[in-house]
């Protein structure tokens, strides 16, 4: 029965002034501003004026050394892969405007395919228009109700949200934990489906998985293993496969997801495997479905860069040589890391809190270098960090200067 | 294992995270009255899986909200 034909347009009293949807961002809205009220130059609010290079940029008036990108291979101003994309541009427009599976699939598109599927050696190989769609999209179509997916809990939100967009069981394990992934697999019934989900490098702390061992438990369970390669492509392994290639478990694994946002210097994502019905997925799930293609400008780049960075060993080397020498000069400086040794191209600096982070974080930028502010929710163990990300282009002169900018910050802010 | 026997072991498991020393009563709750954060939710959780032998997923979790919802859950999980 409706009431509503006794009640009065308005209430004479409005409850709770004020107070709408936007109510439950208080919280943060408030711990943004007292951060800002310091005077502290805004982490979250940066603009590049002018980009000069894989490795340098006009940020905030100031040229600044980059070390927060995920440009790890410098492939972004690589003069045959803007060639290659400025000739999409001309020959087949600016975009789309159609879905993969209705007018949204050119020659560009199946090339990017091809590309990865020489790359990876692998049979089949699908492009979603960003990253975090791919990890959305399969892993919310194959598990779905009644199948249990068994994942790190340090695992990316793209990860995170395909779960919560399946209506699979979700089982989380302590980072890195072999034995307590293997517990819950054996507790899981013999007859469900299972979905293992692991990442090769965690972009937080910048370590690796023990994918030798972890894919080894998951296959004796009967478990399908995908495993999420964006830090690592390009860079890791032999043929820059990632650390699926690194520890010697690639045939063993399902699906690689991946993107084109890092290594390969544009955006995309994609998930490339060798199961035989794989092709089906073009048709089940949502999120290639009901949206729109990559720009062919954006495929013809993102083909072009990943053939080249299947000879890309003398970049990957210097790349290593980078990593080591700046996890090596931070540690000597006294700062506290992420890992013990360096594991990829991340270097975490832990700060001891957000306070002196964003301090940290602006010494920094003030002294031309940016870096990664990443804070709680974001991180593990509630840590603030200052993430390093290294790339193939940054010089040894280079290194040596962030160095001496990371020296001198850490001074003035106190924290060696 | 009855009821009784689950809230006991469950109680034991609880008392380490339980920093502020919060009576635990069959209304208390995790977020609010002990102050669980995500990180504690997943170590107690996997206290009580390991202790129990079984698995409570986060869909599982998503459905309890405080100390008898979960002895319930676990003495109906531990018996099947």
């Amino acid at each position: 029965m409706s009431e509503g034909i006794i009640q009065p347009d308005q209430p004479e009293t409005i409850e709770g002034e004020g107070k709408d949807l936007f109510s439950k961002f208080d919280d943060i809205i408030a711990l943004r501003e007292g951060l800002l009220a310091s005077g502290q130059e805004d982490p979250f609010n940066l603009v590049m004026e002018k980009v000069l290079s894989p490795t340098r940029a006009i940020c905030n008036g100031r040229e600044t050394i980059l070390l927060g990108t995920y440009n790890y291979m410098g492939m972004t101003f690589d003069p045959d892969v803007i060639e290659a994309g400025q000739q999409a541009l001309t020959d087949f427009g600016s975009g789309t405007t159609g879905s993969r599976v209705l007018n949204g699939t050119y020659q560009g598109h199946k090339e990017c395919e091809e590309a990865l599927k020489d790359f990876y050696a692998m049979d089949h190989a699908m492009v979603f228009s960003t990253g975090y769609q791919a990890n959305l999209g399969i892993i919310s179509t194959i598990a779905g109700k009644g199948d249990y997916i068994v994942l790190d809990i340090d695992s990316h939100a793209s990860i995170w949200d395909g779960c919560a967009m399946g209506n699979a069981e979700v089982v989380p394990f302590k980072h890195n934990d072999i034995e307590a992934m293997e517990k819950r697999l054996k507790r899981i019934p013999e007859e469900a489906g299972k979905l293992v989900v692991l990442e090769g490098v965690y972009s937080m702390l910048g370590d690796i998985a023990p994918l030798k061992e972890m894919v080894a438990v998951a296959k004796k369970y009967g478990a399908m293993v995908l495993v999420d390669e964006a830090h690592s492509m390009g860079f890791i392994g032999e043929n820059g496969r990632g650390v699926v290639e690194q520890a010697g478990v690639i045939d063993d694994v399902d699906f690689i997801i991946g993107t084109f946002s890092k290594s390969v210097g544009t955006v995309g994502g994609f998930c490339v495997s060798n199961h035989p019905k794989f092709e089906i997925m073009r048709l089940v799930c949502r999120p290639y479905v009901f949206t729109a293609s990559l720009p062919p400008s954006v495929v013809a780049t993102a083909a072009t860069s990943i053939r080249k960075l299947m000879h890309g060993s003398n970049k990957r080397a210097h790349l290593w040589e980078n990593s080591k020498r700046l996890h090596g000069g931070l540690k000597d400086l006294g700062f506290q890391l992420g890992t013990e040794e360096p594991q990829s191209a991340i270097i975490a600096v832990i700060m001891p809190d957000l306070e002196k982070g964003a301090a940290m974080w602006e010494a920094l930028i003030k002294g031309g270098l940016y870096v990664n502010l990443a804070r709680p929710p974001a991180t593990p163990a509630n840590m603030t960090l200052l993430r390093c990300s290294l790339c193939a282009e940054h010089s040894e002169e280079e290194v040596g200067q962030i160095l001496e900018i990371f020296e001198q910050a850490g001074k003035d802010v106190g924290i060696i | 294992m009855d009821r009784a026997e689950v809230d006991a072991r469950i109680r034991e498991l609880a008392a380490p995270f339980n920093k502020k020393g919060v009576t635990i009563t069959e209304d208390t709750t995790f977020a609010n009255d002990l102050e669980f954060d995500s990180l504690t939710v997943m170590d107690f959780v996997a206290e009580i899986e390991d202790e129990f032998d079984i698995i409570i997923s986060m869909n599982q979790q998503a459905e309890i909200e405080n100390y008898g919802q979960l002895v319930d859950a676990v003495t109906k999980l531990q018996a099947d």
